[in-house]
């Protein structure tokens, strides 16, 4: 299917201006509008959540309606949901006449509450929660809806990610034929949700943490990657790569989109359908380069020009906080985000090389799931060769892990007192250098609004 | 020493392979030789290890994983030699008699435990879960087991096992009463966290099965950690989550009824 061209432009992104909403919806809108403007007074958060709440009880209907008329991009998956949806956001409106929940905040009361707020007939680009896309995407019918990836986290919400991705298939089965599903062919749990659509754009974007990929979500067989698990992908590689399973044959589709990953930055490039375009962002890692690769998928299969859509990406160097360098007392603090061992599988190559010292903040609220037994699939064996301090409501059980994993450490129970700690650690220091430089503090979901807020970035 | 890690991709979602890195390293710290033996799921399971520690994992894994293991029997064969398992949630339920398949059927489990696992409808079991563990473990010094409980179906044990102990806090096989099933030197529960790294106690209680008595070690952080888990427990099961993210007014009316 191309990407440009004729069956692109048919998606009509500028759609003609719509009609009035339906009084009972303006009168939700206003109301959400309303409360969540007195919460974020009152100093209790966004408002988000509560604005919405408060839309969707006086108008069940209103996701539907408020994104009527709209284009609506949605960008779901386990990681990179945030990242991704600014990304494309930029893309898609460098000017800003977007609708879209830039605070993370992802059920059917933030999206409601975005919805509200934007301009009317502005785009919308929004991330949604991967439990609750289905229903979401029946609600909000979207033109494009970009699935990254499928992985455990917060297993006490959803339990198993192989039912994430049954509903997911479901969804795509029954979406409207002009739905284009921008999926990550690299990940077979995606890719066989994804399967069920009828337009799909196969992206290979990679896929670090295959844990929870190698059954085959088809068959339960097994699922063979073929390849070095680490190597970034190559083009020349492209056709050997990929991964199949070995009794159903259930196999990665043709990409019509792929990442070519060179580590050092400089020469990664995003191919699609064969025109290859260079690739410079301004975040760091692989996993912020598989973004923009589902990104710009998603801006190209609406129509949109590719370089000029680049350009706007390259433009996004802070979202929502992560990768941004704080001061926490004394200290200058690198905020990095990992939630699950997907997302530390990522984390790692990021952090500075040792002895760099690192502060991992863990928290078990809602938000993080209740239960932090993530933490043992994580190798933090890679971090013996640095001081590490863990801290955050569930610092002990990461300080058990840390102490099984033999990494020389200690448990700070106070987020601010860790990072000084790591700071003032004095294995840390780079031989001849004075001070430790930035420390690396990575945490996890509400850990890391706790940091921001305390060092009065509020999210 | 040799502790089998047992098909962790098809029974490992819930971090369980951290109890085998437990067992070794509560060893290793001790002076003595261990490693852990990884099996994936295409290869053959030795019958000759000392510990096989078998994890959770999701239902259509799980009946893969019962399927290969009822085939070549080498848990059977391990466990008449005297090896000791650990066998945990869909673990304990795959060592069972039945348990509940992807489609909510009878599937044939390794019959080893003498326990069976249905689903009857009621809602998951999620979330912290405390466990006084029975007089005989109770006495040679194992304090309340701590753990996090994550399970859709219930399991009914049979004359042929016993189960770990009185659940305190939580829901346990059934009901809220009694959780676990063990019988001889095999260990099966419900509770993730990983279990060893919540509860070193119980770690070093199955070391001593295979190694005979063992020396003390420093478990400053693992007993904190049980410790801070024995005590919230009870209290974070009731409020369905940390106590941090309660409402001041849920944790004043908790404090108000004395609980």
């Amino acid at each position: 299917m191309p990407l440009t061209g004729k069956n692109a432009g048919d998606m009509d992104h500028r759609a003609s201006p719509p009609g009035p909403f339906p009084l009972r919806t303006r009168l939700a809108a206003l109301a959400g509008r309303s409360l969540a403007r007195l919460s974020r007074r009152a100093g209790r958060g966004s408002g988000s959540v509560v604005g919405g709440h408060a839309i969707l009880a006086i108008d069940r209907s209103a996701l539907a309606r408020l994104a009527a008329g709209r284009e609506t991009f949605l960008v779901s998956g386990t990681n990179g949901k945030t990242t991704t949806t600014k990304l494309v956001a930029a893309a898609v409106s460098p000017t800003g006449h977007v609708v879209t929940n830039v605070l993370g905040a992802n059920l059917p009361s933030g999206l409601a509450t975005a919805l509200a707020s934007g301009p009317r007939g502005a785009p919308a680009v929004l991330e949604v929660d991967e439990a609750w896309l289905p229903r979401v995407a029946t609600q909000l019918g979207p033109s494009v809806m970009a699935l990254l990836n499928l992985s455990r986290d917060q297993l006490d919400r959803n339990n198993e990610v192989r039912q994430v991705a049954q509903r997911w298939r479901q969804a795509c089965q029954e979406a409207s034929p002009s739905l284009v599903v921008v999926a990550n062919a690299d990940d077979p749990l995606v890719a066989w949700a994804a399967s069920g659509a009828k337009r799909v754009i196969w992206v290979g974007a990679g896929l670090r943490w295959k844990a929870d990929a190698t059954g085959c979500p088809a068959c339960g067989g097994q699922v063979v990657f073929a390849g070095a698990s680490d190597s970034p992908l190559r083009l020349e590689d492209e056709p050997l790569a990929g991964w199949s399973c070995s009794e159903c044959g259930l196999c990665r589709p043709h990409l019509d989109v792929l990442l070519d990953w060179r580590p050092g930055g400089g020469h990664s490039a995003i191919v699609v359908h064969g025109t290859r375009h260079r690739l410079s962002i301004g975040l760091p890692g692989r996993c912020n380069a598989a973004n923009a690769a589902m990104a710009l998928a998603a801006v190209a299969a609406s129509g949109r020009d590719a370089e000029a859509a680049l350009v706007a990406m390259a433009r996004v160097r802070d979202v929502a906080g992560r990768y941004a360098t704080v001061k926490v007392g004394r200290a200058s603090a690198r905020l990095l985000l990992a939630k699950n061992p997907a997302g530390w599988a990522e984390v790692f190559d990021m952090l500075s090389p040792p002895p760099a010292p690192v502060v991992v903040a863990i928290n078990a609220r809602t938000a993080d799931g209740h239960d932090p037994s993530w933490l043992w699939d994580v190798p933090f064996e890679q971090l013996r060769d640095r001081f590490v301090v863990s801290t955050g409501e569930r610092g002990l059980d990461l300080a058990v892990r840390l102490h099984y994993a033999e990494v020389p450490h200690a448990y700070v129970p106070g987020l601010h007192q860790a990072v000084e700690a790591a700071a003032n650690n004095p294995g840390s220091r780079a031989p001849g250098g004075p001070d430790p430089g930035v420390i690396e503090v990575v945490a996890n979901y509400t850990a890391f609004h706790q940091l921001l807020s305390m060092t009065g970035r509020r999210p | 020493m040799t502790v089998a890690l047992v098909y962790p991709e098809l029974l490992g979602t819930y971090g369980d392979s951290g109890n085998a890195t437990v067992l070794v390293q509560r060893l290793r710290r001790r002076g003595q030789e261990a490693r852990a033996l990884t099996v994936h799921a295409d290869q053959v399971v030795p019958a000759t290890c000392e510990l096989y520690v078998v994890g959770g994992g999701e239902d259509l894994p799980q009946e893969l994983a019962a399927a290969k293991l009822r085939a070549a029997r080498p848990l059977h064969r391990a466990v008449e030699a005297g090896s000791v398992v650990l066998a945990v949630c869909a673990g304990l339920q795959v060592l069972g008699e039945r348990f509940a398949g992807p489609d909510g059927r009878a599937t044939d489990g390794l019959g080893i435990l003498d326990c069976v696992t249905e689903r009857t409808g009621s809602p998951r079991a999620i979330g912290e879960i405390l466990v006084q563990p029975a007089a005989e473990w109770a006495g040679q010094g194992l304090p309340v087991l701590t753990g996090f409980e994550n399970h859709g179906a219930v399991t009914e044990l049979g004359p042929g096992c016993r189960p770990v102990g009185r659940v305190i806090a939580g829901v346990g096989n059934h009901d809220g009463t009694v959780e676990g099933a063990v019988a001889g030197r095999v260990w099966g529960t419900y509770m993730h966290g990983p279990v060893l790294a919540r509860n070193p106690c119980l770690a070093d209680m199955l070391l001593s099965w295979v190694v005979g008595s063992l020396g003390p070690l420093d478990d400053t952080e693992p007993e904190a950690l049980h410790d801070e888990r024995a005590r919230l427990g009870s209290l974070e099961r009731r409020l369905g989550g940390p106590v941090q993210e309660a409402s001041r007014w849920a944790r004043l009316r908790r404090a108000r009824s004395g609980q």
